[in-house]
């Protein structure tokens, strides 16, 4: 080994960076495959989302009852809701982390955002249950 | 400079003169021309955020459902008024898109489809297919109604 070189550890973060202690939050990886398998699962059920729409085009309340009624439908519906809030608050996540420059107001934001889609999310689910039960 | 990212911020121009660096949505200001790549991405953001609105008249039509006889026919007439045909016909256009640019960004994930002759094939596809499937759509709604 030639002993004139100084030993470099291969850092590819900036000095700067390292410093503030800004970086990698670890959480990147699950965001990423997150985004992806609820988008891949969104494909069949946003096709069968469509459909139901299309049936309950200008439905009595009675025929939406009877609907959610079946335990497919309830069950079909309940997988929407779920991956179609997690899909959304992942987006918009991004989308504030992409444009809100204010650390405040990004985190503000996304909290807000989070919250939102996780209370939407449970006002669906427990209307559709409502419905079937 | 306020802040000491700001260092990481500042480049040269081809003039040599110093420059703050762009922030992230510079590629739809004035450094670039509308281009389909471009043009696609901002849409599927668009689509996406239009679709999370979206959203609320789901819930809002479910919770309704749920609640009462009078509820219920108070979101159906205001779904079937010409502003809320307006909005759906929205919400149907953005949720195609969506769609099928999605599979685009699902196929991009996989390596596949990078190079511009077929990127500007498979945008010109997507926005084909998003025309086809919101008429194709109103039409058998229509029909059905």
């Amino acid at each position: 080994m030639d002993k004139t070189k100084v030993p470099a550890l291969d850092i590819m973060r900036s000095e700067l960076g390292r410093a503030r202690g800004l970086g990698a939050a670890k959480t990147g990886v699950p965001h990423w495959w997150g985004q992806r398998v609820t988008a891949i699962a969104l494909l069949p059920l946003s096709l069968y989302f469509v459909a139901s729409v299309l049936i309950l085009a200008g439905a009595s309340r009675e025929a939406m009852i009877a609907y959610m009624h079946e335990p497919w439908n309830a069950v079909l519906f309940l997988c929407l809701i779920a991956a179609l809030f997690y899909h959304l608050s992942l987006g918009m996540q991004v989308v504030i982390e992409d444009y809100v420059n204010n650390e405040g107001w990004r985190l503000g934001s996304i909290t807000v955002i989070k919250g939102g889609c996780v209370f939407l999310a449970l006002a669906c689910a427990v209307s559709v249950l409502k419905l079937a039960f | 400079m306020k802040d000491v990212r700001e260092a990481m911020m500042v480049g040269r121009n081809t003039a040599g003169k110093l420059v703050r660096r762009p922030l992230s949505p510079f590629m739809l200001g004035t450094a670039y021309k509308p281009q389909m790549s471009s043009m696609t991405s901002i849409t599927h953001r668009i689509t996406g955020i239009a679709l999370g609105g979206g959203t609320v008249l789901l819930t809002l039509w479910l919770v309704c459902a749920a609640t009462s006889d009078k509820a219920f026919s108070m979101i159906q007439a205001f779904l079937a008024s010409w502003l809320g045909i307006l909005i759906l016909i929205g919400f149907t256009a953005a949720l195609f898109y969506h769609f099928c640019n999605g599979l685009r960004h699902l196929a991009w994930d996989t390596g596949r489809g990078f190079d511009l002759p077929t990127m500007h094939r498979t945008g010109w596809i997507v926005i084909g297919a998003t025309v086809i499937l919101t008429v194709g759509f109103w039409i058998v709604g229509f029909l059905v109604w």
